[in-house]
């Protein structure tokens, strides 16, 4: 109960400053902190999920239909099933 | 027109509350816009052995961009499959069957967002995959995150050997959500969520389980959802080389869990070679209605020992050499890749010599890549 009284007023203080223009207390915004100029190395091959979708999707293909788990390679999916 | 006034800027302070709540991500402005990949050429030779089984052949990809905002992918991959699995030469006679997948893609880009269109094709004489996918990447905050989501829907047909009246049908569902993060200028962090569904037939019409050591024709429930979260750190390691770490677990409703961990390092060796290495293990447990030799009649029961309780160890590594490069116009690179894996099953036995199953496999490739 109390959380729903502590819900409430949360929500009518902040309907309240929304409405009446008020300021907010600031929410420190955050900035990028690597610079373009600084993503050399991260834009290197080396760093990359995957260089060549074909080598990759063959290997994940082999483990696809050889274990019970799937999903979440970070690759797009595939519809084959080889029974 | 106050009263319009005024909704405007409600709204926009609404907007920028949601801006500063979420840290700021959706409101950096960015004059950057995403490239589309490169065009780029690869042709696979690719080859696994393994448990009786070998599947090898070719594999073609050409991706090409249009008035540079479309870029359109074909792939080609063939796999001659010889079967001879444990499954196989207990239960039923080695084969030899052919798979041939065509593809065909689209990658848009608008400012900092890329949108991909996917259908693929795999026909093989018993079992025909149609599937289409839709992805997004969308970089935010500076380029420093890149959120992405996708979605994939395939329609399977199922069909038997040597008998006609044999037809049934499977559908598939994924759901994929993932971001990407710059932490240093030298780390970045990954996570993948992805949510699965299947319906229809989830079996093998050629597999028998064993119940009170008779075969009986196995029967699999026709829905099955599954929930897979992956994590992956790369780092530049600052001597031109690099390592990755993954972990990625999954969970079913069929009750299967499973963990994956890998760790991988790579490095250049001078101005041509670059080497990959891993090691991979892979954990399971098996699913309700798995049995090696049931002891009651269930509703629902299989020996299919990949819903079987086992891990694998794979051991892996990749070389990579510039044929040739000209800056800015192409660069050619010949690969091979190699991965030696070891299954063990805990609850699958060999009924040769009633031995708990294990086996070695192979995966050998040979592809050239090259980007124009």
């Amino acid at each position: 109960m109390s959380g729903h009284r502590t819900l409430a007023a949360a929500a009518a203080l902040l309907g309240a400053a929304l409405l009446g223009g008020c300021a907010m207390p600031t929410i420190p915004s955050v900035q990028p902190w690597v610079k373009p100029y600084e993503r050399e190395r991260l834009a290197d091959p080396i760093m990359k999920l995957s260089r060549d979708a074909l080598p990759d999707k063959h290997f994940e293909h082999v483990r696809d239909v050889r274990e019970g788990a799937r999903g979440a390679t970070g690759f797009q999916g595939g519809g084959c099933g080889c029974n | 027109m106050a009263a319009t006034r005024a909704a405007i800027g409600l709204w926009r302070r609404l907007l920028t509350l949601l801006g500063s709540l979420l840290g700021g991500l959706l409101v950096v402005p960015s004059a950057r816009a995403v490239d589309l990949p490169e065009d780029k050429g690869e042709a696979l030779i690719h080859s696994y052995s393994g448990g009786g089984v070998k599947a090898n052949g070719p594999a073609f990809l050409v991706r090409k961009s249009i008035l540079d905002k479309v870029s359109l992918t074909g792939t080609y991959y063939l796999d001659a499959v010889s079967n001879a699995s444990i499954d196989v030469v207990t239960t039923a006679s080695p084969y030899k069957e052919t798979r041939h997948e065509f593809g065909l893609s689209a990658d848009y880009v608008y400012r900092d967002a890329q949108m991909t269109f996917g259908v693929m094709t795999s026909h093989e004489p018993d079992y025909v995959a149609n599937t289409g996918s839709f992805d997004v990447t969308q970089e935010v905050f500076g380029g420093m995150t890149t959120i992405a989501f996708g979605f994939t829907r395939a329609s399977d047909t199922v069909k038997k050997h040597n008998e006609p009246d044999f037809h049934d049908t499977a559908d598939h569902w994924q759901y994929r959500l993932g971001a990407t993060q710059i932490l240093t200028p030298r780390w970045l962090v990954s996570a993948n969520f992805e949510a699965l569904a299947d319906e229809g037939y989830l079996a093998s019409p050629y597999r028998v389980a064993r119940v009170f050591g008779a075969a009986v024709p196995e029967r699999t429930p026709r829905t099955r959802s599954g929930r897979a979260v992956k994590l992956r750190l790369v780092g530049d390691l600052g001597n031109r080389d690099a390592m990755h770490l993954e972990y990625r677990y999954f969970r079913d409703t069929w009750d299967i869990k499973a963990h994956t961990a890998e760790i991988g390092y790579s490095r250049y060796f001078g101005e041509n070679w670059l080497a990959d290495s891993f090691f991979r293990y892979y954990s399971q447990t098996h699913a309700l209605f798995y049995s090696d030799n049931a002891t009651s009649e269930t509703t629902y029961i299989s020996r299919n020992r990949q819903l079987s309780t086992f891990n694998d160890m794979g051991l892996g590594g990749r070389l990579s050499y510039t044929v040739r490069r000209v800056p800015g116009r192409y660069d050619v690179k010949l690969n091979g890749s190699y991965e030696y894996t070891r299954f063990k099953f805990k609850d699958f036995t060999d009924l040769r010599n009633g031995e708990l199953y294990g086996y070695a496999s192979s995966v050998i490739q040979v592809y050239l890549s090259a980007t124009y």
